[in-house]
């Protein structure tokens, strides 16, 4: 049951990225092209997105576990520290040469498209030097 | 600086942003999860036994969204303009970018503003300031080929 309801939130979450425009990366850079002609569609995707998430966020609030009576799993981490802006910082510049971030980049995979999968084969690289530059400064500190 | 009004797609960006509003919504409220997709990605590669399922379905999910969606309409176009070169290094940079700042778009962008938190309201700005940054680096300063 709790595997459906991922199934179908991905789904959703999917298709709006199609409909939104976001899934096309020509779009996308069209919007981060302050210094050209602007596109400011994906400012009111965000929007759009958040309107609804902020009353869904604001109700879970005072729930302690989900319809499906699993526990709600909520950030707690609240530094903001070089990690974060560093990490954000890259991401941002990644997003800017492709205009692909990681939820398009699998929406892409989906279609079909082979310049899609290079992407997303080389953000799960990506990801994975994450884990082996953890995994190392973590045996670093127990050393 | 001008607005491309030939490319603004004001009501299907707010239709597709309320789209994926709710399927933000649903997975917090039925699953108990942030639909941050570079997380859900992420865990992946630090497997736990019985936090698997969950993410292998959200991510079926949104990699057959384009398969779904054209069964019932045609697909828009879905134009990749960079090289395969910048494909790789953009793919490691989101990669690597999105699990230092634990979160992207959805996560930060989506999930972590409509819920006020000031991490991802900080890590949002910085990303959206590298994305502008790098564009007008790309498309202003050193346009290759010129």
């Amino acid at each position: 049951m709790n595997n459906i309801f991922a199934l179908l939130s991905g789904l959703i979450f999917g298709i709006g990225l199609i409909v939104a425009g976001m899934a096309n990366p020509a779009k996308v850079l069209g919007f981060l092209d302050l210094g050209g002609l602007w596109d400011p569609s994906l400012a009111l995707v965000m929007g759009g997105a958040i309107a609804v998430g902020s009353v869904a966020f604001t109700f879970a609030r005072k729930k302690t576990t989900s319809f499906l009576g699993l526990p709600l799993h909520l950030p707690t981490a609240s530094q903001i520290d070089r990690r974060l802006i560093g990490g954000s910082l890259l991401f941002g510049a990644g997003w800017g040469l492709a205009g692909i971030c990681p939820g398009p980049g699998l929406v892409l995979l989906g279609s079909g498209e082979v310049q899609g999968a290079v992407f997303v084969v080389a953000m799960l690289a990506g990801m994975a030097l994450f884990e082996v530059l953890e995994r190392r400064t973590s045996l670093a500190k127990t050393d | 600086m001008g607005i491309d009004w030939n490319h603004f797609t004001p009501l299907s960006a707010l239709l597709g942003g309320a789209l994926i509003g709710i399927a933000a919504a649903m997975f917090l409220l039925w699953n108990g999860r942030i639909a941050g997709i570079s997380g859900i990605l992420g865990g992946l590669l630090r497997p736990k036994t019985g936090d698997l399922a969950w993410r292998f379905a959200f991510l079926a999910g949104l990699i057959l969204a384009p398969v779904i969606y054209r069964l019932f309409t045609p697909m828009p176009a879905l134009q990749i303009t960079a090289s395969t070169g910048m494909l790789i290094v953009a793919g490691l940079l989101v990669g690597v970018g999105t699990r230092y700042g634990a979160g992207c778009t959805s996560g930060h962008g989506v999930c972590g503003i409509s819920r006020l938190s000031p991490r991802s309201i900080v890590a949002t700005l910085v990303f959206m300031a590298g994305g502008f940054a790098t564009v007008f680096v790309t498309r202003h300063l050193f346009v290759p080929g010129v």
